[in-house]
């Protein structure tokens, strides 16, 4: 019987370490656990900040039917999934995916996973706000992503 | 039908969410697509990309083929940009 994975959507921050800790704590079975944490980057100093806007409901709804698939996959003991939305600053977190298991090859590659299917199917649009005066404007998809989505298919 | 709007769509239409009454005729998301381009010129520009355009019926993924069906709530949304 997979595991039941924890799925929110939210607009307040995340404690990575916590919800990590959440996973092990009370147990002895748990061999390894990945935590990726997704951050709002600034290479070029001029963001002020990114706008996450979702689609209420399905967000939730997308990102439990892309967990499930993973928790029928790899042999995980636990999971979760947390995304922010609404404006987030450079250097804040927005994303987080935990994966526990009994060794480390199915929780690196769930977390994997995880996030490409995450990226291209999930719900969420960002805009970014640049520090100057000019207008915002939505990021676009990118290619690559579509590809690391599609290196799951034939494994 | 609600029909709702989001990111980019969104802002061409100039709204996130609106109730449309729709012709016998359309069956596919495809013909949702052709009536909504008709109805002014907003809709009109925010469908002129249509391959930028993804589609959402009862909250989970489609291709513009699909059937409507007696389905709630329609959404079009560009490309995932999140995580």
């Amino acid at each position: 019987m997979p595991v039941q994975p924890t799925i929110r959507v939210q607009k307040d921050d995340f404690d990575a370490l916590a919800e990590s800790k959440s996973l092990t704590e009370g147990r002895q079975d748990v061999g390894a656990v990945v935590t990726f944490t997704g951050l709002c980057r600034d290479e070029a100093g001029t963001l002020s900040a990114l706008e996450l806007e979702h689609y209420p409901g399905m967000a939730e709804a997308e990102l439990s039917r892309i967990a499930t698939e993973a928790v029928a996959r790899w042999p995980l003991t636990g999971l979760s999934v947390i995304h922010r939305y609404g404006k987030i600053k450079p250097g804040e977190n927005i994303v987080l995916v935990v994966a526990s298991s009994a060794h480390r090859r199915a929780a690196f590659e769930a977390a994997d996973f995880l996030m490409d299917f995450l990226k291209t199917r999930a719900p969420f649009w960002k805009k970014e706000h640049p520090v100057s005066g000019r207008a915002s404007v939505w990021v676009e998809a990118k290619a690559a992503d579509d590809t690391d989505a599609a290196r799951w298919k034939n494994t | 039908m609600i029909i709702r709007y989001f990111a980019w769509v969104r802002e061409r239409v100039g709204t996130d969410e609106e109730t449309i009454e729709l012709p016998e005729t359309v069956q596919t998301v495809a013909d949702l697509i052709g009536h909504l381009k008709t109805l002014d010129a907003n809709h009109a520009a925010a469908f002129a990309e249509e391959d930028a355009i993804r589609v959402a019926v009862d909250q989970l993924h489609v291709e513009t083929d699909a059937k409507i069906g007696s389905a709630r709530e329609i959404a079009f949304f560009p490309p995932m940009t999140g995580g």
